[in-house]
């Protein structure tokens, strides 16, 4: 910064540069639109500019019957579309007090973290490529992801937007012989992680680029409504997962991981450990997934009661929260959805001011954005 | 005149030899990429996809030429050619055998060096002229970044030349007919240092930034198109060339090996340490400007100074 104080002498004047990374540029994650203003490299202000990506999903939620909503929700963070899915329906089926089987809620959580482990390894993936691995550990994260995806394409047809989850139940039973599926790719998945620690994790150069960059504290993250990854890196151990257990996963056993000082790296490591653990969870639960039907006998429009609900689920990104308030007919007065990428992009300023660009491109990879949360 | 003649037919050999290696190279490392990233690389344009540079090539030539609104013309159309020529003329130098170099000037490899430097200012016009920020970003990066690294480069030349006693690189090939230079603990290690410092002068990973693609777009050639582009490219491959034929030469041995004519030996020394680059390249992220910097100056310059003085004192001993 003290480079910024030498330019203003009247002697040497000097302008700063504005750069317009995005809509379209390699690392802005989608159509995000940052305007930078740099002093040589250093990052004097950012301004992100959204709604290149604005489908207003929320004000079709309006005019959707409940059910009909469904696909919308894959739409929203794309690469974690389960999860929505099951945000959504949790929120709606909390609204109509509706009650789901066993069968139902371990298949839900097994395919919610399979789908998080999905999402982390793009993540993972993407930030490496951000900071220039050419391409070579999003090529092996995609490899490892691709088994995730054909397991869900074998399980309802669709490989990114699968409008998986049904309001009471889901959309088709586990295929069969899926147990051996996930069995072996948890092994393999778990070698594939000693793997990523020894290309990146532990990589002098990977470390010297995201150790302490986009330092982001634990208080300044509260109030910026920062969560998932991003606010357990501070050190602040907060998963709501543990604190408000929706599903059954207050039945299995797995650990927050959380960072020491919330930069990139434990950003990233706080990612990777996350993994580890969702797999755990996996399996445990695909040994105990109890007998029944989890194909629902549905309605084909539901008429809630009068009144509102706001639920919270843990996203791969953060907390996914729906408020949904019925006024009593077949189709939602608002449907109001707070995404944890919007959140997270906003603190983003704050983290990258007086970095140089490098460091912005790195800190903006490890926030780890989906632009289809934030604009909707 | 038949001197002339011979001088001519030399040149276009070398152009000849140029065009083909930078082909092979880029389709090289296309499927050294696809190895490591367990792809098949391309496959669809004759064996193996082998002839997909010339496909690409062609296509290159036939693409339009788009000059940037508020460029500075001459600038803009000059960088390319100043980026080419410099590297096609460190091959004057190179001996690929005994008989078989160009010309074998008393000044060799200070003439490979002092020309190579000459492709900065290419790149630097190439950033200036496009009017375009990051190209601007990226020249200036580039510039910062060889004139750096030309530091520690040189130095573990010159240990070289000590232990020689002659710049022309044919001798210093004959000098080490009795075992490589790479085998001597101290030029071994000014071998690293000359791979490191010459990996940043070709603007590769971990020091490519330049052309940072995650940040600047493509760097100073963002904005080039068609041919003036494949100009660009054709001298990054040829620049990688040559860094690893002068390596070659000057610690690897040159053309000296058993059995296999001298052309081979050094062609698969060169490819070899190419390959090695291309390895780093797919495996490891990008360091970041200052990082780059701090290490040329901090790290490798006064290691390669003690260096130099250690052996000087051995030496004179």
């Amino acid at each position: 910064m003290e480079q910024v104080e030498q330019n203003k002498s009247p002697e040497l004047r000097s302008e700063e540069l504005v750069v317009n990374m995005g809509p379209q540029h390699p690392s802005t994650h989608g159509v995000l639109y940052l305007e930078l203003r740099l002093d040589g490299e250093i990052v004097v202000d950012c301004r992100p500019h959204l709604g290149y990506l604005h489908r207003s999903i929320e004000k079709i939620a309006e005019n959707r019957t409940y059910i009909q909503f469904v696909p919308f929700t894959d739409r929203l963070d794309y690469l974690a579309s389960m999860n929505n899915n099951l945000g959504y329906v949790l929120a709606v089926e909390k609204l109509l007090g509706l009650p789901v089987n066993e069968r139902v809620q371990y298949i839900r959580t097994i395919i919610v973290e399979l789908n998080r482990v999905g999402s982390h390894l793009v993540s993972i993936g993407t930030f490496a490529q951000d900071l220039g691995a050419y391409a070579t550990p999003l090529f092996y994260c995609f490899r490892d992801r691709e088994k995730i995806v054909e397991l869900f394409d074998e399980l309802c047809g669709s490989r990114l937007t699968y409008n998986y989850m049904r309001i009471g139940g889901v959309q088709n039973d586990l295929p069969p012989g899926v147990d051996k599926i996930i069995k072996d790719f948890i092994q393999y998945e778990r070698k594939k992680l000693d793997e990523y620690n020894e290309l990146l994790t532990y990589n002098a150069i990977f470390l010297s680029r995201t150790k302490k960059v986009g330092i982001l504290s634990k208080e300044t993250a509260i109030n910026y409504g920062v969560t998932g990854p991003c606010l357990r890196a501070t050190g602040f151990k907060w998963d709501l997962r543990k604190e408000e257990p929706y599903l059954i996963y207050d039945r299995f056993k797995f650990d927050i991981p959380v960072g020491t000082m919330g930069d990139s790296w434990d950003r990233y490591k706080v990612r990777l450990e996350e993994i580890q653990e969702s797999l755990k969870i996996i399996e445990q639960a695909i040994g105990a997934v109890p007998e029944g039907n989890p194909v629902a006998k549905v309605n084909k429009v539901y008429k809630p009661a009068a009144g509102e609900v706001y639920l919270r689920t843990e996203n791969p990104r953060g907390e996914l929260g729906f408020y949904i308030v019925s006024d009593g007919t077949t189709k939602p007065y608002r449907n109001k959805i707070r995404s944890p990428s919007f959140s997270n992009l906003s603190v983003l300023p704050e983290l990258i001011r007086g970095l140089n660009v490098s460091d912005a491109v790195c800190v903006l990879g490890s926030i780890d954005i989906v632009m289809g949360e934030i604009d909707r | 005149m038949p001197g002339m003649g011979l001088l001519l037919l030399k040149g276009m050999a070398v152009l000849g030899f140029i065009s083909t290696s930078a082909m092979f190279l880029i389709w090289w490392e296309r499927k050294v990429s696809a190895l490591i990233q367990n792809r098949m690389g391309p496959m669809a344009t004759g064996w193996h996809g082998s002839l997909q540079s010339v496909a690409d090539s062609i296509k290159l030539l036939l693409k339009e030429n788009i000059v940037p609104a508020g460029a500075d013309k001459l600038i803009w159309w000059l960088a390319p050619f100043f980026v080419v020529f410099p590297s096609v003329s460190a091959f004057v130098t190179i001996p690929f055998s005994e008989k078989l170099v160009p010309r074998d000037l008393n000044v060799g490899i200070l003439f490979v060096t002092s020309i190579t430097s000459v492709c900065v200012l290419g790149i630097f016009m190439a950033g200036w002229g496009s009017n375009n920020k990051y190209s601007l970003l990226g020249g200036m990066r580039s510039a910062a970044q060889i004139i750096s690294y030309e530091v520690p480069l040189l130095l573990s030349i010159v240990l070289v030349v000590m232990q020689t006693g002659t710049l022309s690189m044919v001798e210093i090939v004959r000098a080490q007919a009795h075992g490589w230079f790479l085998l001597r603990p101290h030029l071994a290690l000014a071998f690293v240092i000359y791979l490191i410092s010459a990996t940043a002068e070709v603007n590769r990973v971990p020091f490519d930034i330049p052309e940072a693609e995650s940040e600047l777009g493509a760097g100073y050639h963002t904005e080039y198109s068609g041919m003036k582009f494949a100009m660009f490219f054709v001298a990054e491959y040829t620049n990688l060339f040559i860094i690893s034929a002068v390596a070659a030469t000057l610690f690897l041995g040159g053309w000296q090996g058993p059995l296999l004519p001298p052309v081979v030996w050094f062609l698969l020394k060169a490819y070899g340490i190419i390959f090695l680059l291309m390895w780093v390249r797919w495996t490891l992220p990008r360091v970041r400007m200052d990082q780059m910097m701090a290490f040329a100056w901090k790290v490798l310059t006064p290691v390669s100074l003690a260096n130099l003085l250690l052996s000087g004192w051995l030496m004179l001993r």
